[in-house]
Parts: C-alpha cells; structure tokens; sequence
C-alpha cells in the first residue's frame, strides 16, 4: 500500500464531526425559530403599521406604530361582544375539561380497575372523530335541546376536544407524585380526602393551571365548532372568519393578532410548567 | 403496651398468593425484623400491619386492639419509607410537625416535640429547609423524626436504609438501634440485608416465599437453623452442605468421613457446617483447594470436598495456595443435620 493511499483514508479529526453537528444543530434551531417567530413578526408588524403600508412595497420591516388598524379593529361592531363570548366559553372549557379530566387523570394514576388501558385508549379516540363530521348531527342535536348558540353548548364541544390533553396530561402530573407521600399522610393522620388535599393538591397545583391554560388555549383558538354551533354569540374565531373575509388586509392582520397574542401570552406565562405536564419535573 | 398480634394473616394479589396464613406476635418494645429476599412477602406483611394494605384473611391486634378493619391513621403506628416521602413542598419543621397538626395538638406542645425530635435525630439547622435543599442521608433523619415526634405506638420502617451510601448506612444503623431503644416503641423493620438484621434485631423473622421460616433472636437464627433456607440465606459465605448417608453404629458417612450423628432411622440427610466452624487438622474431609482470598482478618477459601464447592474460613495466618489439599475438621458441636426431604433442621 503506498502513501498517497493512506493518506487519502487518513482519520479526519474528530473537531471536524463535532462542528459539523453543532452547525446542523445552529441550522435545525434557527429554521425552527424562524418557522415559528416569522409569521407572527409579519402579523405584529402589519398590524402596527400604517393601512397603506401594509399593501405598499419595499416594506421596512419595522412598525410605524400606527394605530389607524388596531383602533378601526377594536371599534367595529361586534368586536368586544364576540371578545367576551370567547372568554366566556373558554372559561367554561376549561373548568369542565379540568373538573372532567383531573379526576379521571388521578384514577388513572392511582387504581387498578378493569379496562384501564382501553379507557386510556378511548379517551384519545375522541379526537380521532374529524368535528366536520360530527358538525351536522351535532348542529341538529344542539338545536332540539336548545344548545345552540349557547356559551356553554359550545364549551362542551371544546371540553370534548380538551378532555384527551386534560385526562393525560394530569395523569402524567399526578403520576409524578409518588404514592408514598399520600401512603405517609395517611400513616400520619389523614384521610383519603386529607391527604389529597394537603399533600398531593400543593404539588400538581402548578400544572394543573398549566393544563388548565392549554384548555383555554384549545378553546380559544378552535374555529369550526364556533362557526358551526353559534350564530348571534358568535366567539372571536368565529366572528372574525365570517367578517374579515370581506375586510381590507390590515384589518385581517389586526385580527389576527388579536387572536393570537392571549394564547401566545398564556403559553408564555406557563410555559415552564409545560415541562412539568409532560412529568418530566415537578419534583 | 403495644405488642403486635398476627394472627393467621394471608394475602392473594390475584391468582398469586403472597402471604400464606402468617402468625407472628411481636413483644412489646421489641425490635422486630422481617428478613427476606425480595418478593418473599415482608414488604406486603409490614404494610398490612400499616393499614395499607387489605389482607385476605387473618386479624392484626396491636395491643388490645384488632386494628386489620381500622385506617393507618387509626392505628397507632407511624412509618418510615424506602424513599423517605418527606412531603416538598413543606420545610423540615412542617414535615415533622405535620401529623402533630392533624392531631390539633397545641402550637406550644408541636414546637417542643419538633425540638426534640430533630436535636435527636440531629437536623436541627435544617428545620427552615425544604426536602430539594437537603442529601439523602438528611432526608432519611426526617422522615424518622417525624415518626418519632408522633409517639406511636408502633413504628414500621420499610427498608429504610437502602438508599443510603454504604458509609451512612453505618453510621445511621447504630444511630437508627440507639434512637429507637430509646423511644420504648415497638419496632418492626424490613429489610433484605442479613448484616443489618443481625445488628439491629431483638428477634429475627426470616421469610421465605409468603411463609415465615424462622422468628428467632439473631444468634440463634444464625446457629440453630430451623431449615435449610435459613443456614443457606443467613452468614456470608452462607453454611456448607453435603449429603449424608447413614453408617456404622449410628455414625453417618459424609463426604469421605465418618461422623457421629443424630440417632435417627432415616438412610439420608444432609450435613450442614458454617464455614468459619472448620479447623484444618489430619482426619477430615480432604479439600483441594480452588481459590484462596486473604480478607485480613481472614482467609476465605474456596475448595473442592467429594466434587461439590464447600467453603472454609480459617485464620489468616495459614498459608495455604491453590491446588493445594487441606484436611478440615468440622467443630463437632456446630455440626447441624438437616431432613433433605423436608429440609427442616433434624
């Protein structure tokens, strides 16, 4: 075998494998953030902007901070009602999914019982039903019992749509709490009730707001259900996909932004507990 | 007086049946320990007497009290567990002092026994920590003095020492035996390691597949086995057995020798010798030896007696190399028999 041979399969320093995965690992991050962060910087930005600028080119990129579009936006009629119809049912959602879903996610934890895992099976199945399908018969249903273009009619199609994320989520939670510091309470005076209440609560408290927020979330932004099942308490989604279809583009980026900055602040404020619903800390 | 009372206690997971009908009283002030391997069913056992645990059948008394129908809090028992449970999302104080809560004592009378108990157990800077900011080691000392401030009755402790590194395990095993003789309370103790069981134990319960072999105090667990289960768990390296068959004279032939044995009519039994109870001298068994490990104090080894693995520990200072054939004595009166049928000791 010559040199030249050797040389050409010589062993590349290690270094070299190294920074090639940090820079896919810098490209991966980079792309991902962009991903995620571009539309909503285009939105912001479009939003703060002048109406003519928003469909005026070369673009600066950066806000004027004129209010023309959020003023015009928060004045039409309507606006503020379909607002509170959201909070409304969203506030609904959350307290049925978690009021529904964090006992089932602690029996879940806790118990044995016959047809454990096919219950964990079901509950996931309730998102296998695509809404469209289920709209029309749900639509006539809501009208018999008078459901229809009610606050609550509509939170109970989206506590259907969050009870899955609300029962495995709190499952996780609650299985991340050994069962000894319950069995400990017990041996040290408490009572079923007790002991939940002063040593398992304290703990998942933190990510039972995280999971509760992620039911607001889910409400919030679900869009078919409330075009569907709602006509005068129309909730902002809804309200928004029938009016800004017919609107100028600037108050399309006004919407949207209006849609997306309360469930973009909510994941903020919890995301830490984010974490702790997947019972990866908590501890 | 709160001595323990089992009385017939079993237990099925199912199909499996964990305890078979145990019956065990424990005195009064007594350090009880349940010995066992895992899965033999000591766990299970202690925390039925806990309350965490429904058995199947059987009653438990503590004291004049049939407790088995009674929740833990009813019990008069406190308990320490493998992984410590010290609650953390409250201080050290808090901890100690939550069962003194939920037994509305007055704030007076729950700050003097916090005091007590952690200068005893030793934590007493810690009391403003939460159980994230402090070690293994320390988080153990809680979780038994929250049991000790409670005053129980009974205090149960389910391997308590096993997560320890092996230097604290030590040093909180003399403290653990010190502490709880103090305390007056009836101890029962679970735990799979036999060294720890000698130390701390009044009496000893070796279990054994859901059955109780043998509750005894922890020397004569060690030299009067009741059944071949236990000389062959209990000592490292446990008890050496051979066969036996019966000979001349009410003698019994037992791997090349002749031995004087128990007067019986059975043809076979099999002989049972610790290791540390062979002295070699001409005249017994003929050993080749395997392996030799000098361990200071003394010399373990490893031989061959009739084809099977018999192992001796002879004093350090006989030199002795592999390949080597060595005579040992078995000391006559530390010679046990056991049934091989039935494997209860003869």
């Amino acid at each position: 075998m010559t040199d030249a041979a050797i040389s050409a399969d010589s062993a590349r320093p290690v270094a070299d494998a190294r920074s090639a995965g940090r820079f896919l690992f810098i490209a991966g991050t980079v792309l991902l953030v962009v991903w995620v962060l571009l539309p909503i910087y285009l939105l912001v930005v479009n939003t703060l902007s002048a109406p003519v600028e928003v469909s005026g080119f070369p673009k600066s990129g950066i806000p004027s901070f004129d209010m023309t579009s959020v003023n015009f936006f928060l004045s039409f009629g309507g606006v503020a009602r379909a607002l509170w119809n959201s909070i409304l049912v969203a506030v609904l959602t959350m307290v049925l999914s978690i009021g529904l879903g964090a006992p089932a996610g602690y029996a879940l934890s806790r118990f044995d019982f016959p047809g454990k895992g096919s219950f964990r099976m079901l509950v996931v199945m309730t998102r296998a039903f695509p809404l469209p399908l289920l709209a029309l018969p749900l639509a006539v249903f809501f009208i018999r019992t008078g459901l229809d273009d009610t606050a609550i009619g509509l939170a109970i199609v989206h506590t259907v749509l969050a009870i899955p994320f609300a029962v495995l989520i709190t499952f996780s939670i609650f299985a991340g709490i050994p069962v000894e510091l319950e069995e400990a309470a017990w041996t040290l005076g408490c009572n079923r009730w007790q002991a939940f209440q002063k040593v398992v609560w304290p703990l998942v408290l933190p990510g039972i707001a995280a999971s509760a927020v992620f039911a607001f979330t889910i409400s919030w932004n679900e869009v078919f259900a409330a075009a569907v099942l709602t006509i005068e308490n129309r909730t902002l989604t809804a309200f928004l996909i029938q009016s800004l279809n017919v609107s100028p583009l600037h108050l399309k980026f006004a919407g949207g932004t209006a849609l997306v900055l309360p469930a973009l602040i909510f994941i903020f404020a919890v995301r830490k507990y984010l974490f702790a619903m997947w019972g990866i800390s908590n501890r | 007086m709160a001595e323990i009372k089992i009385k017939g206690i079993a237990k099925s997971f199912g199909a499996f049946r964990a305890l078979h009908s145990i019956d065990l009283e424990i005195a009064d002030q007594e350090f009880m320990v349940l010995l066992g391997a895992s899965g033999c069913g000591k766990t299970t056992l202690l925390r039925i007497i806990a309350g965490l645990e429904t058995p199947t059948e059987g009653e438990v008394w503590i004291g004049d009290r049939r407790v088995d129908h009674l929740q833990p809090r009813e019990r008069g028992i406190a308990m320490v567990f493998q992984n410590y449970a010290v609650f953390p999302h409250l201080t050290v104080f808090e901890n100690i002092a939550f069962g003194l809560r939920m037994k509305k004592l007055p704030q007076s009378e729950i700050d003097a026994r916090v005091k007590r108990t952690a200068e005893l157990m030793h934590i007493e800077q810690l009391l403003a920590r939460y159980s994230g900011q402090i070690s293994g080691g320390q988080r153990q000392r809680v979780a038994v003095a929250r049991a000790l401030a409670m005053e129980p009755d009974v205090i149960l402790m389910d391997e308590p020492l096993s997560n320890l590194d092996a230097l604290l395990r030590l040093e909180m095993r003399a403290e653990l035996k010190g502490v709880l003789a103090a305390s007056k309370t009836t101890t029962v103790y679970v735990t799979h390691d036999q060294v720890e069981a000698m130390s701390l134990a009044d009496r000893i319960a070796v279990m054994n597949g859901g059955r109780i072999v043998q509750a005894a105090t922890p020397v004569e667990i060690y030299r009067n086995p009741k059944a071949r289960f236990v000389g062959s768990f209990i000592g490292s390296p446990p008890m050496n057995f051979m066969p036996a068959k019966r000979g001349m004279n009410g003698s019994w032939k037992v791997g090349g020798i002749q031995l004087a044995g128990p007067a019986d009519n059975r043809q076979d039994l099999e002989f049972a010798i610790r290791p540390e109870d062979l002295l070699p001298a001409p005249g017994g068994f003929s050993a080749e030896v395997r392996v030799v490990e000098p361990l200071g104090a003394h010399t373990l080894i490893t031989a061959d007696v009739d084809g099977r693995p018999f192992r001796a520990v002879l004093d350090s200072d006989v030199t002795v190399a592999p390949g080597d054939t060595l005579s040992l004595v078995p000391k006559p009166d530390r010679i046990r028999w056991f049934d091989p049928e039935t494997s209860e000791a003869v």
